[in-house]
């Protein structure tokens, strides 16, 4: 997976003949051992690692949960809670499973939000953010489907709610939405098709990290700086042991925070209503999903108005298309971020205006996931409403136009300089 | 301002040592989260609370018997007539194709009938898993052509105190662990 | 440049408005009565629980005293269905003393050789049996509002806590929610407040989380159980009790998780100090 030229050398005759007919240990070695990285790089960066953990962990928990779980309306419920009380060592694995998915979200968003600061996605890495889109996406609908699983009352609204969604495209809404189903409403046939999709999209999600880790070790990794390495021998180092070491270290420390959710506060980032088992005649108080889509609910729930024309009774969208493709598009709008900010600087430590910006941006999505949060009445959707205009208004409007108008920072010509500058200024 | 210039280092003793603890520290760690994904294959806590039953014979006529399950697999348990004991009596060591007991509540022994059976004053009473030694079919009560088991599969003929004594299976009939514990009650496991 | 400092000064603006907006319509919704009000009424009060922080362990002599509490009151209508009797032998119980308990009830079993279903006496591997023989007959039985079985309710009802409180929680690890939310409950039923309104036949608890009032009258009064270990016979001191045994119901590994816990964070704070100093050791190859 490595762009420059191979400096792998055989240890011995095994090796070199292993080399000759499957050069993996080739592989391995020009990807995570000799592999440069710059040497600016800071923590921020070691989120890459850490979820590449996290995946290789949700995935064995998950495979050892499925030889537990009866995918059976009747039973699923019953199955978690045997799991729980019964399966050796069956607690500690549905909660770091449970929790370990949000725990993936958290560094997601961390990850997400690093490549915007630092312009990751700017070329010639735009294929490597597309592909980082696509997994956020997958993971999304990974962790959806698994949340209905354990068939609770949160679960089974969740699979309502969000198969609902598709019912609001016009005309072949409703086939969709029965066919997602498997029937009129969410049933044995969609639970039993939830976990056949939750075992399998997991391994779609490895592939996609594969293309994505070979698309970064292709075009390099960026940096705090923000240019590109010019010096090899002088601006990086290998990959082994300086990242391996970086990257274990803050794993360890993610660990611990992880550790300590899993241990002390496992029903934390869950919902009580979900230890009901589910009732398709009776709907909770207040349905919300997991914490890491709040804001995109909260974009949903927004649209509580018809968009037509002005003056007329003629509806164009009604609230609830709207809302549906406002939340898809603040997904899709990801896409096209490389082509929206097309400012030649990369990093946002020499964009002053943009780093107010991108701080505004990060605090609009805590809001807006604080007001998915809230019921959806009075005071709350209106301040949906304008947070979800200032979600768009950045990647639209702001955006485009800072990368036109803005007056960036002196970029140091070369990351050698940018750290003797450093280690002056210590 | 090059890269990695390990031989200039202080101390690499000091250094080993700590790469050492840090390497034998995180393979311990990563060992004992392997555990929990091992032990989670064993019986859970409800198979295990079914691990041992109790089951009453009071109604069991002498020449009846039942089947039961335990573990998943079939415990037969027949009240044999005092003439089946008897018969089964006489059938020497020397005749049985296998002459061990195969009784997990003896030490040690020859398939005698007394060591097949429930034991002193018990000795109309045979409880065995109803699983043939040779594949591990069923194998139908009160048939073959020695009056106790005929195992459809591959034909193995067993007398009435479950030893082999014709086919191809190579054990007599396997004896779990039970006992009485009153006149009426049998506890298997 | 004057530009851009106006049009993100304008931003800053529009989104402090907002804030303060959306602050100001939470508050004059707490206020208002009657358009969307949210349950409960109060918070609920802390108790103090043997199985709360780091080292939470369970009081054994509470939990027996709890159960006892289940048995005589409150099994007369709910039912604890996903706990086994071979589990209170985790109770400080001798599996003697759990297999005569578990006979004391009656479960169904079948079918006999006749084809017949026949009822026996329970053994540990049994679970206890409800009171009702199904959802729909415990619902008509108690006019509509079949009553929710006992062993997860602990974790399944928990209210709200609010910001900041839900921040705060993750540093004093307040897990206890449940547990303060069925003490309050079941000590919290007071005369209805002049002019407050509610239907016939339920109680008002400014405690319960799905209204102003419930349907179960209040189950406990002084002296309803008695207690052989001495311990006060009240009914805050039988709230405590039940709480702790229907949390024990929800969550039998609970001291097991924190205790198992412990050593994992302790082992990954070693680990993280210990893979500090190497990194920083290999890194010092990069020093000139």
């Amino acid at each position: 997976m490595s762009g420059g030229h191979s400096q792998y050398v055989p240890v011995n005759g095994f090796m070199k003949w292993m080399d000759d007919r499957l050069p993996l240990p080739r592989l391995v070695y020009d990807s995570f051992i000799a592999y440069p990285v710059p040497r600016n790089l800071n923590n921020w960066y070691t989120f890459g690692a850490i979820l590449s953990i996290f995946m290789v962990l949700q995935i064995i928990t998950g495979i050892v949960l499925a030889m537990h779980f009866v995918a059976s309306t009747d039973i699923a419920f019953n199955s978690i809670e045997s799991i729980m009380r019964d399966v050796n060592y069956g607690w500690l694995l549905r909660r770091l499973h449970a929790n370990g998915g949000s725990f993936f979200f958290l560094a997601v968003y961390i990850h997400i939000f690093r490549g915007m600061y630092y312009g990751s996605y700017k070329a010639p890495r735009e294929i490597l953010w597309i592909l980082g889109v696509f997994i956020f996406i997958i993971m999304m609908a990974t962790a959806f489907m698994g949340y209905v699983l354990p068939w609770g009352q949160m679960s089974y609204w969740a699979a309502t709610v969000i198969t609902g969604l598709f019912s609001a495209i016009p005309i072949v809404g409703e086939p969709i939405q029965q066919l997602l189903l498997g029937g009129f409403a969410v049933g044995e046939p969609t639970l039993n098709r939830f976990f056949s999709l939750h075992y399998l999209l997991p391994f779609m999600l490895v592939g996609l990290v594969i293309l994505h880790v070979w698309a970064l070790h292709v075009v390099g990794q960026t940096n705090p700086t923000g240019v590109e390495v010019k010096d090899m021998k002088k601006e990086t180092v290998p990959f082994t042991p300086y990242a391996t070491m970086k990257d274990a270290f803050a794993l360890s420390l993610f660990f611990v925070l992880f550790a300590y959710f899993v241990f002390y506060l496992p029903d934390y980032l869950g919902h009580p209503d979900n230890y009901i088992q589910a009732d398709p005649l009776k709907t909770p108080a207040h349905i919300v999903p997991e914490w890491y889509f709040l804001p995109f609910y909260a974009i949903l729930r927004a649209f509580d108005f018809n968009i037509g024309i002005p003056f007329t009774d003629i509806v164009l969208i009604d609230s609830k298309l709207a809302g549906v493709i406002a939340m898809f598009g603040s997904l899709i709008v990801l896409l096209f971020l490389p082509w929206l900010d097309f400012g030649k600087t990369r990093s946002g430590d020499y964009r002053p205006l943009f780093r107010q910006f991108f701080w505004i941006f990060v605090i609009v999505c805590i809001g807006l996931g604080y007001l998915g949060s809230r019921p959806a009445e009075g005071g709350y959707i209106t301040a949906a409403q304008i947070l979800t205009a200032a979600y768009f208004g950045h990647f639209l409007i702001i955006l485009p136009w800072l990368s036109r108008f803005e007056k960036p920072k002196q970029v140091p010509p070369s990351i050698a300089d940018a750290i003797l500058a450093k280690n002056k200024a210590a | 301002m090059s890269t990695a210039k390990t031989d200039t280092l202080p101390d690499p003793s000091k250094r080993d040592f700590l790469y050492i603890t840090t390497a034998t520290v995180g393979t311990v760690g990563a060992a004992s989260f392997v555990w929990p994904l091992v032990d989670q294959m064993n019986p859970d806590a409800s198979t295990l609370a079914l691990a041992s039953i109790e089951v009453d014979v009071s109604s069991i006529e002498p020449g009846q018997a039942i089947t039961v399950k335990w573990r998943g697999k079939p415990v037969f348990i027949r009240n044999r007539t005092d003439k089946e004991v008897e018969e089964a009596r006489k059938v020497s060591l020397s005749e049985l194709k296998d002459d061990e007991a195969r009784n997990k509540n003896i030490a040690e022994g020859g398939a005698t009938d007394r060591n097949r059976s429930a034991g002193e004053g018990k000795e109309n009473w045979i409880v065995m898993i109803g699983s043939c030694t040779h594949l591990g079919c069923i194998p139908v009560g009160l048939a073959g052509e020695y009056g106790g088991w005929f195992c459809p599969c591959h034909g193995s003929h067993y007398d009435t105190a479950g030893r082999i004594r014709k086919g191809p299976a190579p054990e007599n009939l396997a004896i779990p662990e039970y006992k009485f514990i009153d006149d009426t009650n049998i506890k298997i496991g | 440049m004057k530009l851009t400092t106006v049009f993100s000064r304008l931003i800053a603006a529009g989104f402090a408005t907002m804030l303060s907006a959306s602050m100001m319509t939470t508050s004059i919704r707490a206020e208002e009565d009657g358009s969307s009000p949210h349950y409960p009424i109060n918070h609920p009060k802390p108790a103090h629980w043997s199985f709360s922080g780091p080292f939470g362990h369970w009081d054994l002599g509470q939990l027996q005293r709890g159960l006892k509490v289940y048995k005589e009151v409150c099994s007369s209508c709910h039912s604890l269905d996903l706990v086994p009797f071979r589990k209170l032998h985790d109770l400080g119980y001798s599996q003697a003393q759990v297999k005569a308990f578990a006979a004391e009830y009656e479960v169904t079993d079948g079918p006999n050789p006749e084809g017949e279903m026949f009822d026996r006496p329970a053994k540990p591997s049994d679970y206890f049996p409800g009171p009702y023989a199904n959802a729909v007959e415990a619902a008509s039985l108690n006019n509509g509002a079949a009553p929710p079985d006992f062993s997860l309710l602990a974790k399944a009802r928990a209210p709200e806590r609010g910001f900041p409180t839900f921040i705060f929680d993750v540093f004093t690890m307040y897990a206890e929610n449940g547990p303060d939310y069925i003490y309050s409950l079941l000590t919290g039923y007071q005369d209805t407040p002049d002019g407050v309104e509610i239907g016939e036949d339920i109680y008002y608890n400014p405690y319960f989380i799905g209204g102003k009032a419930l349907a179960m009258a209040p189950p406990l009064e002084d002296d309803l159980v008695d207690y052989d270990d001495g311990t006060a016979q009240t009914v805050d001191q039988y709230s405590q009790d039940v709480a702790a045994f229907m949390m024990w119901a929800a969550e039998p590994n609970l001291v097991e998780r924190k205790s198992l816990g412990f050593k994992v964070m302790l082992f990954l704070i070693i680990f993280s100090i210990l893979l500090y100093f190497t990194k920083k050791r290999v890194f010092t190859n990069l020093k000139d």
